[in-house]
């Protein structure tokens, strides 16, 4: 078996989805008169067998992303391609292939399951759906092998109601309706912050093992030590901006971007104490903006006290495969030439 | 002022029969302490939490009794315990944030509830303005409406309300959990301050995040299907628990500042029982891997060592 998070050191593969320059504004007001730009200027790739952490606080933009790569919600402009394929230009038959491609497993397993289909019928309707011609016994087969991949159980779930089963249950249910597809990519949301701890290393562990399969996985979530233990790529979304990407072990082991480095503080972790582990986080003074409360003792969270990026901030390599958002400035000092190639 | 529970029980009626979601829990918080009170969704955090303050609908008082400083609370008697709930003692319950009227406004809303205890809201405004700002929150939210808040803010409005009166105790049910974690320890980090000001004396903070109770709980009482499977300070829970159950969640939880790779953490197989007909002898039995013929029995929750409990026959 292998560990959740493999080396990223980059095998030179084809990615699997990509996403160029992807901004999203969505319309806002009671007339559709503001504008609201959610996502921006997001580039990076995810490749066969490997998790991509997308991780920020409430409304960075994570969401939208998932969202634009399944199609349910389009781009403003920039590309998502799949395969080498411009995932918006798929009409009909191809954009159904494309579902059995890509699928997306949401934060509240409860909502996105009709409470009044049993389990079964759930699974009937992707048969009819997807594969009408498949023979009944060769369809029970698949459903058992998709179950078993999920570590469930038929006989105690197969008849069931969703009230009727555990959060972690139906959560993995859905994962296993998503595998009946033979799907290649992934959009889980947030799948895990609603399941309690003792089932939520199993849903973890799922994903490691299906990632041991091929699948690629965008795993979006605010829980960075998640985040962290099932990544090998890691993306820090603030405001819809891309601050700092990478491999996981770089991003975490040497966070760069103060808006990481203060996500990272505000993690609740196990054996050292919120004090313990600020010291090591220190943000520099310029980029606060109420230094009262970066003092001590307010409640306010990252995005209130530090300053927004820069429209004109660019991100720049400060070492292989760790991109850092910087204002141009600091980019000129650490890296001259990065700044004119790279203006993500 | 200190809470003392003994041996408390209550049950949920239902056509099925009762449930048994709290089955005889003794322990006691002391004054100041911040306890934290962990354990997986359906052990009965949330039917503790509750039936210290205000037993509802469903929920029936079967036996034991519940001590603040040196009055016994009449918990079995809704009308009888208002006027304790909000003046002595507080309870922020588990979806307060979404349980919010949505047509009033929050200050019509403090108006109401303070006008309901019989106390003149008017001379409260000045002190509630004054901790709205302590906690980075504008006059102005007295003049908003819940949904025009973010989940921090209303989180962090609902903190100022419930301690108004300054209880001694406050029962705070899953105030973070809904929360991301940049606005989850500015939420923590309130409660720890708030017992700093005085603004309540001693609290019991719920949640199933037992890495958050690390942060600003003195002690941490885990529970499992109803009853209490241990109790000792924060620092030992997490560090050098006793109880199978707390073991094995503590060790299969991920955390930044490791490097996983080729390492996988394991889950606890298998679920709680069900709390209608639950099994005898100890409930955690079915998936404890140290689990034998004693076992059966049901073990009672003693002290080890000072200032740590625990329930399991392994243990004592
Ligand atoms: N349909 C929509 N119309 C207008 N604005 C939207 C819409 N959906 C999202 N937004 C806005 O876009 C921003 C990003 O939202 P998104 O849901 O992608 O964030 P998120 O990172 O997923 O947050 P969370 O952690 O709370 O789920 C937010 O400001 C949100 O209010
Ligand atoms: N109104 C009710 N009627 C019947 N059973 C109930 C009722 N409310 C709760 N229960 C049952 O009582 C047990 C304890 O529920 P409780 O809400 O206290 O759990 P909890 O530990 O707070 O869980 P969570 O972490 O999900 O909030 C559960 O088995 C639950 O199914
Ligand atoms: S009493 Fe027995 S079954 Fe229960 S936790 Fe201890 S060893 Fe395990
Ligand atoms: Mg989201
Ligand atoms: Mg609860």
């Amino acid at each position: 078996m292998s560990g959740p998070q493999n080396d990223a050191r980059d095998n030179g593969e084809a990615g699997l989805l990509k996403l160029d320059h992807v901004t999203k504004v969505y319309s806002t007001g009671t007339f559709g008169g503001g504008q609201l730009t959610a996502v921006r200027d997001v580039s990076f790739e995810v490749k066969p067998g490997e998790v991509m952490s997308v991780i920020g606080e409430s409304g960075s933009g994570k969401s939208t992303i998932g969202k634009m790569i399944l199609r349910l919600s389009p781009i403003s402009s920039g590309t998502i391609s799949f395969d080498g394929t411009d995932v918006s230009t798929l009409k009909r038959r191809a954009l159904k292939e494309y579902r059995r491609d890509v699928q997306g497993v949401f934060q509240d397993p409860f909502s996105s399951y009709n409470p009044i289909f049993k389990a079964d019928r759930v699974f009937a309707m992707v048969k009819s759906e997807f594969f009408p011609g498949t023979s009944g016994p060769e369809w029970r087969n698949k459903i058992g092998l998709a179950l078993e991949a999920v570590t469930l159980d038929p006989t105690q779930v197969l008849h069931k109601y969703p009230h009727q089963l555990s959060g972690g249950q139906l959560q993995r249910l859905l994962i296993a309706r998503a595998l009946l597809l033979d799907i290649r990519f992934l959009v889980a949301d947030e799948i895990i912050s609603m399941l309690d701890a003792s089932t939520r290393i199993d849903v973890l562990n799922l994903l490691a093992d299906l990632k041991g399969r091929g699948l690629g996985i965008m795993f979006i979530t605010h829980d960075l030590s998640l985040g962290n233990y099932i990544s090998e790529k890691t993306v820090i979304l603030r405001r819809g901006l891309i601050v700092e990407m990478g491999e996981t072990q770089k991003v975490f082991g040497n966070p760069t971007h103060p808006y990481t480095k203060m996500l990272l503080a505000s993690v609740p972790q196990l054996h050292h104490k919120w004090e313990e582990i600020a010291e090591g986080l220190k943000v520099p003074d310029s980029v606060v903006i109420d230094k009262e409360a970066a003092a001590k003792k307010t409640y306010e969270t990252v995005s209130e006290i530090l300053a927004p990026d820069a429209d004109d901030s660019v991100l720049v390599e400060t070492e292989p495969n760790h991109l850092v958002r910087f204002s141009p400035e600091e980019a000129r000092e650490i890296e001259p030439a990065a700044v004119a190639g790279k203006t993500e | 002022m200190n809470l003392e529970v003994e041996n408390l029980r209550v049950y949920y009626r239902t056509l099925a029969g009762d449930v048994q979601a709290l089955d005889g829990v003794t322990f006691g918080v002391g004054d100041g302490e911040i306890m934290g009170l962990a354990g997986e969704s359906g052990c009965g955090k949330s039917t503790l939490g509750n039936a210290i303050i205000s037993l509802t609908g469903r929920m029936k008082y079967i036996e034991g009794s519940v001590t603040l400083g040196s009055a016994e609370l009449p918990i079995w008697d809704f009308d009888e315990m208002n006027h304790h709930r909000f003046n002595d003692l507080s309870i922020i319950p588990q979806y307060a944030m979404s349980a919010m009227n949505p047509t009033r406004k929050i200050g019509k809303m403090v108006g109401e509830l303070l006008d309901s205890k019989g106390v003149r809201h008017k001379e409260y405004i000045p002190e509630l303005k004054r901790r709205f700002e302590l906690v980075g929150l504008s006059q102005d939210v007295l003049n908003m409406y819940p949904i025009e808040l973010s989940g921090g803010m209303k989180q962090r409005a609902v903190m100022v309300i419930s301690t108004l009166l300054d209880p001694s105790l406050l029962i705070a049910d899953e105030i973070t959990s809904a929360l991301d974690v940049s606005t989850q320890k500015a939420v923590a980090e309130m409660l720890v301050e708030f017992r700093e000001r005085g603004f309540v004396k001693s609290m019991i903070v719920i949640t199933h995040d037992i890495s958050i109770l690390y942060q600003v709980a003195d002690t941490i009482l885990v529970m499992y299907a109803g009853k209490l499977a241990e109790k000792a300070s924060a620092d030992t829970i997490i560090n050098s628990p006793r109880h199978p159950y707390t073991r094995l969640l503590i060790s299969s939880l991920p955390e930044v500042g490791v490097t996983y790779t080729g390492k996988r953490l394991t889950g606890i197989a298998g679920t709680p029982p069900a709390l209608l007909n639950p099994p005898e002898g100890c409930r955690f039995r079915d998936r404890c891997p140290f689990a034998y013929e004693k076992c059966l029995e049901e073990p009672p929750f003693v002290e080890i060592a000072p200032g740590h409990q625990t329930a399991c026959w392994k243990e004592i």
